[in-house]
């Protein structure tokens, strides 16, 4: 059976002196008026913030200098991501990127990729976008059917990606496509390949959200061509990468701290001499965060050592996204307040808003059904 | 895994494999005293794991005490071992030389409290406390309470102060303890002695529960894997893998909220994360238990199976020292209080 272990991860004294640096440069940003901390942070597209984070060298931390990375530990980058996130700061346009495309390129692009792509990332000035999902290919990403055929000095694709968040702002995403028909096995055939945005033959058309927000998109490929030099891995490679690439997506502390920002605003509004019923709740949210916490700063250690805590990482997502959701239906009971339509801008706003996307949070990166299925191989029950 | 940590759990296992058979967790429930066991825990000095070497401690730091108490849940070993821990870590701070033998700690309940009289011949105890862990076979407990307005921790005798027993719901004696002017043997100032027992008994129950809750996935899985029905284990239907994989997350994060709890309160128990480690682990103690259960199916239900001495234990522990209400309460007014934008620098800083 296998062992889930959340070992301790001591901080080191250098990513502890860090987190005064972020906060102190989070308080800084809010003070002159440069954005309003109660908004979806890690959702919220703000380019020049992201320029300001590249040039403190908060974006690309772990990677090697000579592609413009910081070489910084995976503990000192975990407390920057925490940092940004419970400041509710806008991290949104660099956030993809940061977190898994550069990855991804450095482990798996070719030197061109790295040279001209890693740089530009960790400048806070190139953008990247998931181009994993289809119309007909949710949690069974194996099921792709987006096809790159083979031609002179590169490879053509066609066909459709979707739910693509941020693909109207970003430069670039990687997109999951077959490069060979479906054999038996249907994880083999498929590549990984960096599509830059702004050439021909891809579009980027609006799915707009239930709340007529503007996030997500549908990105059609009609022959779009990529050259040699921006396949990732060798062909035939993608299912590995990808599953990869997914694990870098799922243990963080974006995947319980989506919903701080309403946490804080609540236990504000509920002030300082809760009733019995408001204390217990908030006691409550609070010891799940602090373990949640705990378990997510474990798993960065065992990236830090290079293992690959898929399984764990499954785990913190499958309960992080949970307590997530639990904030606004909490709140709701104890404030009793009409949540609101609007953009967050006051607390029956930000109730409104977090309730609207609750939904999400147990869908992407991984529906909270395929982590269970997961965890339950790493149980081995399957 | 540190290596030396490696060796103390073959250790506490090959103890508790030999000495702490079904047959002995039955016969502790009908009131025996397993004295191999205990003699086995003393001869390798588990009963003093908290102790350093000078007060005759087998010379483990905190964490590997608390991990040898986690192993001993694990196997749902009917000792006081838990009390006897505490109880020496009391002591020890307190300056108090510990005695032989099983420790108990009173008064264990919140609304409980003794009378300390200083008298000519030293200090005296009044009081009853209700439901004392095994308080009627240690032959010694630690109390706390006041002495003219300052807290002060003692030893006592507990001969003749047994007014009836009772039992949790894994048939572990609580005793009702009464002393009228008890001789105290020893007595000494500690700082907020009685909140301070409080918590250390929090801890240390946390733990427990970790270590139990541990012991009741390993059995799901293993009947999860053996049971057969419509021609399949059950452990192949995605209905009951998703139930273990929900039992495995409330167990990992009963584990990492415990874990937490002990490296904060190396030196003293740090209120704020021994709030957090009993509030979880006793919320994970309820949910586990009913999936464990439900994953058993009948057979769980039985007295035959093993799953009843860890499940019992988890629905006994959950409400002793404090159960979530009482921790999650004490945790939201102290956030409540110190105002929204105290809470970030409070979770960082663990």
């Amino acid at each position: 059976m296998h062992e889930f272990r959340f070992d301790p991860v001591p901080m080191p004294e250098a990513a502890q002196a860090l987190r005064g640096e972020v906060r102190a440069f989070i308080a800084q940003e809010v003070a002159q008026g440069a954005f309003t901390p109660s908004r979806n942070s890690w959702s919220s597209f703000d380019a020049d913030f992201s320029r300001k984070c590249g040039a403190r060298g908060y974006i690309g931390m772990r990677w090697p200098k000579q592609y413009g990375g910081h070489e910084r530990s995976a503990l000192e980058r975990y407390v920057v991501t925490e940092e940004m996130l419970a400041g509710g700061a806008p991290v949104g346009a660099h956030w993809i990127a940061d977190r898994q495309s550069g990855n991804q390129i450095l482990r798996y692009g070719s030197e061109r990729a790295k040279r001209t792509i890693l740089p530009k990332i960790a400048a806070g000035e190139c953008f990247f976008s998931i181009g994993m999902s289809e119309p007909d290919s949710g949690s069974d990403l194996a099921a792709v059917r987006t096809r790159a055929s083979k031609v002179d000095g590169g490879w053509s694709i066609s066909g459709t990606k979707v739910w693509t968040s941020g693909a109207h702002q970003t430069h670039y995403l990687i997109a999951l496509a077959r490069t060979a028909p479906k054999e038996e096995d249907r994880h083999a055939g498929m590549t990984q390949f960096i599509v830059d945005l702004a050439q021909p033959g891809v579009s980027v058309r609006p799915i707009y959200n239930l709340y007529g927000g503007h996030d997500f998109n549908e990105v059609v490929f009609d022959g779009y061509f990529v050259p040699d030099d921006m396949v990732m891995g060798e062909p035939g490679m993608g299912w590995k990468l990808v599953t990869g690439e997914l694990a870098f997506e799922r243990s963080g502390p974006d995947r319980f701290l989506s919903t701080y920002q309403l946490l804080i605003e609540s236990i504000r509004a509920v002030g300082t001499e809760p009733d019995a019923r408001a204390a217990n709740e908030i006691g409550r949210l609070v010891a799940h965060l602090a373990t949640l916490r705990r378990m997510s700063i474990s798993v960065a250690g065992m990236l830090e050592r290079g293992e690959q805590p898929a399984v764990e990482a499954a785990l913190v997502k499958d309960i992080g996204t949970a307590f997530e959701r639990e904030i606004p239906e909490t709140f709701r009971h104890l404030l009793a307040t009409e949540p609101t339509l609007g953009e967050g801008t006051s607390y029956a706003e930000l109730l409104g808003m977090t309730i609207l996307r609750a939904p999400g949070f147990t869908i992407r990166g991984g529906t909270r059904e395929i982590l269970r299925g997961m965890i339950a191989r790493g149980l081995g029950l399957r | 895994m540190s290596a030396m940590r490696n060796d103390l759990l073959k250790t506490v296992d090959r103890i508790f494999d030999e000495h702490c058979p079904k047959t002995v967790r039955a016969s502790a429930e009908a009131g025996a005293w397993p004295a191999a066991l205990w003699a086995a825990l003393e001869e390798v000095g588990l009963d003093r794991a908290v102790l350093p070497e000078d007060a005759g401690g087998p010379g483990l730091d905190f964490e590997d005490a608390m991990f040898a108490l986690r192993r001993s849940a694990y196997h749902a070993a009917p000792l006081p071992l838990a009390e006897t821990l505490v109880a020496g870590r009391l002591l020890a701070a307190a300056g108090i030389a510990v005695p032989q033998g099983a420790l108990t700690l009173a008064p264990v309940h919140a609304h409980d409290r003794f009378d300390f009289m200083q008298s000519a011949t030293g200090v005296l105890l009044s009081g009853r406390a209700q439901r004392v862990p095994w308080g009627h076979v240690c032959t010694h407990a630690v109390v706390a309470g006041e002495l003219g307005g300052k807290a002060v921790l003692g030893l006592v005798a507990t001969a003749g102060a047994a007014r009836g027993v009772e039992k949790n719901l894994a048939g572990e004696p609580r005793t009702l303890l009464e002393f009228a002017a008890a001789p105290l043997l020893a007595c000494a100032p500690l700082a907020h002695a009685a909140a301070r027992l409080y918590a250390e008994g929090a801890l240390a129950r946390s733990v427990q529960m970790a270590g139990a809750l541990e012991r009741t996935l390993e059995y799901s899985l293993q009947y999860a894997n053996e049971r057969v029905q419509f021609g399949r284990p059950i452990a192949k239907f995605q209905a009951i893998q998703h139930m273990l994989a929900q039992l495995a997350g409330q167990v990992a994060a009963a584990s990492a909220a415990a874990d937490a709890a002990v490296e904060s309160s190396v030196a003293a128990p740090d209120e704020f994360a021994v709030a957090v480690a009993k509030s979880r682990t006793g919320e994970a103690a309820g949910k586990g238990a009913e999936i464990a259960h439900q994953v058993h199916g009948a057979m769980g239900y039985t007295r035959e199976h093993n799953l009843h001495y860890s499940t019992r234990r988890l629905w006994s522990w959950r409400d002793e020292f404090g159960n979530e209400t009482h921790w999650q309460s004490r945790l939201g007014r102290s956030i409540a209080a110190q105002g929204a934008d105290a809470l970030w620098p409070m979770l960082s800083r663990l």
